[in-house]
């Protein structure tokens, strides 16, 4: 088991252990993860870094429990996530994708729709603040259609912010932007982490964006973690 | 032409049959030959179709005589089979079976019963079969296309799908817009033939109706009838299928399942 340890003596937000999925297929059982562990303390960002297929997307998807582990766990706030409410976890872990798949509409309805899902509406002031803190001020009424990829983008990541989640998964959410955009969305994105103090786990296969972002890294390669470290012991060496 | 050299009704209906059935075959050949994979499928169901309606032709040669009751197995038999037919379209989709003949049980199953209940359909056997068996075959296929553009619909927009369950969305508020999709496309073909009603198609039930001696304007509003509940059990068994379907596209956990 790979633990890093920190010299900041932070309550652990997010703690994998053993973490684990395989799928049963026609030529038996294959292993898609296997014991990933780790510790997250508040305000940590964990860079997952590894090469295409080697299962960083996989495991930010059981850590949002879209898919269900088949060993290990996740515990979020020292609670086993199991036991929570799956509605409740993806609220409080919120998720960037790769691509915003925003939904038909403005960006103002996307930017409602978390808080809508457990009964809450944004107020104009609310949905101002959100946008202009990924530099898309005045952005409310357009329609989510005319947007460029890296506007769409912005927008996905201020419809998760809408949530007030405790714990933020970026899946790659810059390798679909064009290089202008993908810088200005990983500085937005390093900001709104520093700003908020957020802890997050942050998929890449870029090292470069790794050694900027990271505070831990986890090395994953085949479905398995070879390293876990901080990026100067990782990515220096 | 036929006419001239078949002169028993027996010899001249399997000549027709056989007629249409190559035309079909060789309108399948082109199909296949311009990339379309239904090679297999086309000579399978035309000799599967025939030799099904001839055998309940032959059944209902035999119920005729029996007590009106009897057309309630055979209808039942009709959805068990419709079911079944539905579940092959969709293979991908898990327990389809028993979604398809719960949303056609209570589609046609509930139309059919409803309507004779209220004398709309004569509770006699020379009735109850072709009618029943009408609204039973429209609503499979409208129950088919139904789940196929669902499943459709999940496959192209699963991005989407799992973004707002991602956002705290139930799996049906998730699925919604989907399923709206899927209600809409699979009563195209029903509305249409309410539309074009009496302008560009007169449906076989009013031409037989008239050709045994009723009068047209009776004829033509049984024909209506006859519609309306095709088109009001296909709307029920989709509207049952929006409360059933996403239980089975979403695991208890709220993921979307692999589909195919």
């Amino acid at each position: 088991m790979l633990y890093c340890k920190s010299s900041i003596m932070n309550p652990i937000v997010l703690e994998s252990v053993q973490l684990s999925r395989a799928l049963d297929g026609p030529n038996g059982r294959k292993s898609l993860l296997s014991d990933i562990s780790f510790r997250l303390e508040r305000g940590q960002v964990l860079v997952v870094l590894g090469p295409s297929g080697a299962g960083k997307s996989t495991l930010l998807r059981l850590l949002n429990r879209l898919d269900e582990p088949t060993g290990g766990q996740v515990l979020l706030d020292g609670r086993n996530y199991l036991e929570i409410d799956p509605r409740e976890l993806r609220r409080r872990v919120g998720m960037v994708m790769q691509r915003a798949y925003l939904f038909p509409g403005t960006a103002a309805m996307n930017i409602g729709y978390g808080p809508a899902q457990h009964g809450m509406a944004l107020t104009d002031a609310q949905i101002g603040e959100l946008l202009e803190q990924v530099g898309m001020q005045g952005y409310a009424d357009r329609n989510v259609a005319t947007l460029s990829g890296g506007e769409a983008q912005r927008i996905s990541i201020a419809r998760a912010l809408a949530n007030g989640p405790e714990v933020l998964l970026l899946d790659e959410p810059t390798s679909a932007l064009d290089d202008a955009s993908k810088q200005g969305v990983e500085r937005l994105l390093a900001t709104i982490v520093r700003e908020r103090h957020a802890t997050c786990v942050w998929v890449t296969h870029d090292v470069a964006q790794a050694a900027r972002v990271a505070d831990l890294v986890l090395r994953v390669e085949a479905g398995a973690a070879v390293a876990l470290g901080t990026p100067q012991e990782l990515l220096h060496a | 032409m036929l006419r001239l050299l078949f002169h028993t009704q027996l010899s001249l209906g399997l000549a027709q049959a056989a007629t249409v059935a190559v035309t079909a075959m060789i309108v399948a050949w082109f199909a296949t030959r311009r990339g379309a994979a239904i090679g297999r499928e086309i000579p399978f169901a035309l000799l599967r179709g025939l030799i099904q309606i001839l055998l309940i032709g032959v059944l209902l040669a035999l119920l005729l005589r029996g007590p009106w009751w009897t057309s309630i197995p055979l209808l039942l038999v009709m959805i068990f089979t419709a079911a079944s037919i539905v579940r092959r379209r969709v293979p991908e989709l898990p327990r389809a079976y028993s979604l398809s003949l719960l949303c056609m049980c209570a589609g046609a199953g509930g139309v059919i019963a409803f309507m004779t209940l209220f004398g709309i359909i004569d509770p006699k056997i020379t009735m109850l079969i072709p009618v029943g068996s009408m609204v039973i075959a429209q609503n499979m296929n409208i129950q088919s296309l139904f789940l196929n553009r669902f499943l459709g619909e999940l496959r192209s927009h699963r991005g989407e799908i799992e973004s707002a369950l991602a956002l705290g969305a139930s799996p049906e508020h998730a699925a919604a817009p989907y399923l709206r999709a899927a209600f809409h496309a699979s009563l195209i073909p029903a509305t249409d033939n309410l539309r074009s009603l009496g302008i560009v198609w007169i449906p076989g039930i009013m031409a037989g109706m008239v050709l045994s001696g009723s009068s047209p304007v009776y004829a033509a509003l049984y024909q209506f009838v006859v519609l309306a509940m095709i088109f009001t059990a296909g709307g029920l068994s989709c509207l049952t299928a929006t409360y059933l379907a996403p239980r089975r596209v979403f695991t208890p956990y709220q993921q979307l399942r692999q589909l195919g």
